[in-house]
């Protein structure tokens, strides 16, 4: 069934993107991430313009995260005084992302950021996890007790002055670092469409010490509102979200992620961060062989307003 | 009964008027659809442009071999054409050219080859062929065209050929009689909003006989009009709807899909 998208202006397959949706949502479900770095890249392959595809799938990523975030709320699992910390650097974050994202677009470089960026966070984050997962399986395969490693490392970000006591994680820490992740996870999340959940997750767990009881709900939390605060800003500054579009991306991601949760109970934990690492990866590859290969299409052509 | 008189005699002046310019032929053509409306379920349209070739006492009895070529362009805006080229081993955008106000869509169709119909600097003048159309460019301070087998411009001719905004089709044109004329004008799933100009021009022995214009519109109605017009016009709204779309969709499955 084809429909006509109002902003993108061109007639999509509804099918094929509520099963786009759904298969991100799947993925996002099964690892507890928001799934913008899938989302994205695949609006772009159907033929989305990628500045409207990074609009819209902010909108779809504060669904998906906010059903998720009220799941956590229920179980207690969101510590909102981190989240509140978090916020107040994201929020600044996704302002800057946006008023970039609008710049560079009037360079014409927003299409090669958007692909050296995820480039380079999409391998070494997707390596860092695979690395990690594939050490965690070696380990117990070798019968050894995973190392206990939660004793007072990282010395200078815990000796930070405005220190803040979070109550139900558990932690006492300077907000410098937790404003500072905030504010970056909030501005690459909005020049490259994407929550950054696979991003601020290993932060929060290995240079914070967050506890693995709160550290997912809070990161939707954040999620959440720097993409709410990020569709605002693409649609009064670049009137490029695709309501139509999101819509469908939503119906189709907040039922697949539902399944997803369900599947991904069923795996153990070092074989998701290593399945998820080499997602990561592999998304990440395909970009950096697009930007090293010769393209079959060397020149691009882009509407620059003026109609009339 | 002033008025009537002044009407009557302007209705005449406008009926004597092509005669009076001594053209001995006179196109009347029309389009199928004078107003193609975007919905829901719009994925492309073709349009029948019809007409036929009107000759009166002063046309030479021996003239028949008409030729004819309808250009449509679609709504004009600025775009630019970027190149890419290897720098530090990846490939990334360098060199642009701007194109100024070229039409979104263009196409031109005839009854046979182009070179067949007129010769090559009547063709460069009525801008027969996607090769002749004008396609301003900006060339750092200056404004003009440049020779058809620019880079830049046979790109941007290309990369719109690929999405069916632009194209030539030089059989198009049918005669179902020496004076009656049909063509089809196919519109993409993605064509842009706006007017389109039909300009139909009437060769004979490769000189131009007599031209006329016609004109269609391609409106978003609706729905898609209502979205498209509050993004565009009431951004803040719009995102605010979307975001609470969003916090409702979310809150709607957490409900639906609730475990605990």
């Amino acid at each position: 069934m084809q429909l006509y998208l109002p902003i993108a202006d061109l007639p999509v397959n509804v099918f094929l993107i509520l099963a786009m949706g759904a298969a991100v949502g799947f993925v996002s479900g099964m690892f507890g991430i928001g799934g913008g770095f899938l989302m994205t890249p695949l609006l772009i392959f159907v033929g989305i313009s990628p500045a409207v595809a990074v609009a819209s799938v902010s909108s779809h990523i504060a669904a998906s995260s906010f059903s998720g975030a009220l799941s956590y709320w229920r179980r207690r699992a969101i510590d909102p005084a981190l989240a509140l910390v978090l916020l107040s650097g994201g929020t600044v974050g996704t302002g800057l992302g946006v008023w970039t994202f609008t710049l560079l677009r009037s360079l014409g470089q927003l299409d090669l950021m958007i692909a050296l960026s995820y480039v380079i966070l999409l391998s070494a984050v997707g390596a860092l996890m695979f690395w990690e997962g594939l050490r965690a399986i070696m380990r117990t395969r070798r019968g050894a007790a995973p190392l206990a490693r939660r004793s007072g490392s990282h010395g200078w970000i815990h000796g930070l002055p405005l220190k803040m006591r979070f109550k139900r994680s558990k932690i006492y820490l300077s907000v410098i670092p937790v404003v500072v992740i905030g504010l970056i996870i909030g501005f690459i999340g909005a020049v490259m469409g994407i929550g950054g959940a696979f991003i601020l997750i290993p932060i929060l767990i290995y240079v914070l010490r967050v506890p693995t009881s709160t550290v997912i709900g809070t990161s939707m939390v954040l999620t959440l509102v720097t993409m709410v605060i990020a569709t605002m800003l693409h649609a009064v500054t670049n009137h490029l979200v695709d309501a139509v579009l999101a819509l469908i991306l939503m119906v189709g991601g907040v039922t697949g992620a539902q399944f997803g949760a369900r599947a991904g109970q069923k795996i153990r934990g070092e074989h998701l961060r290593l399945l998820l690492g080499l997602l990561i990866l592999s998304v990440g590859v395909r970009f950096a062989i697009e930007l090293g290969i010769r393209p079959d299409e060397l020149f691009t052509v882009r509407e620059t307003g003026g109609a009339g | 009964m002033i008025a009537r008189a002044l009407l009557a005699a302007f209705v005449l002046a406008l009926v004597l008027s092509p005669a009076s310019t001594a053209r001995a032929e006179r196109l009347i053509v029309s389009v199928s659809n004078h107003r193609v409306t975007v919905t829901p379920n719009y994925s492309g349209e073709e349009l029948v442009l019809f007409g036929s070739v009107e000759k009166d006492a002063s046309t030479p009895a021996a003239r028949t071999n008409y030729d004819l070529v309808v250009t449509v362009s679609g709504p004009r805006a600025d775009m630019v054409t970027r190149r890419k080229e290897r720098v530090f081993g990846i490939w990334i955008n360098t060199d642009s050219r701007q194109f100024l106000q070229v039409p979104s869509y263009l196409a031109l169709f005839s009854n046979r080859p182009f070179d067949a119909i007129a010769a090559p600097e009547v063709a460069r003048r009525q801008q027969l062929g996607l090769n002749n159309v004008l396609l301003t460019q900006r060339v750092g301070p200056d404004y003009a065209d440049v020779v058809p087998n620019d880079p830049f411009r046979s790109a941007f001719v290309r990369l719109r050929s690929q999405h069916g905004l632009y194209r030539e089709e030089t059989s198009a044109v049918t005669f179902l009689t020496p004076t009656l004329f049909r063509t089809g004008i196919p519109l993409p799933g993605e064509v842009p909003i706006g007017t389109y100009d039909v300009e139909i021009k009437l060769f004979s022995d490769g000189a131009l006989v007599t031209k006329t214009e016609t004109a269609f519109e391609i409106v978003k109605v609706g729905f898609e009009q209502f979205v498209a017009n509050a993004a565009r016009n009431h951004g803040f709204y719009y995102g605010l709807a979307t975001a609470m779309m969003a916090l409702m969709t979310g809150w709607m499955a957490s409900i639906v899909f609730r475990k605990d």
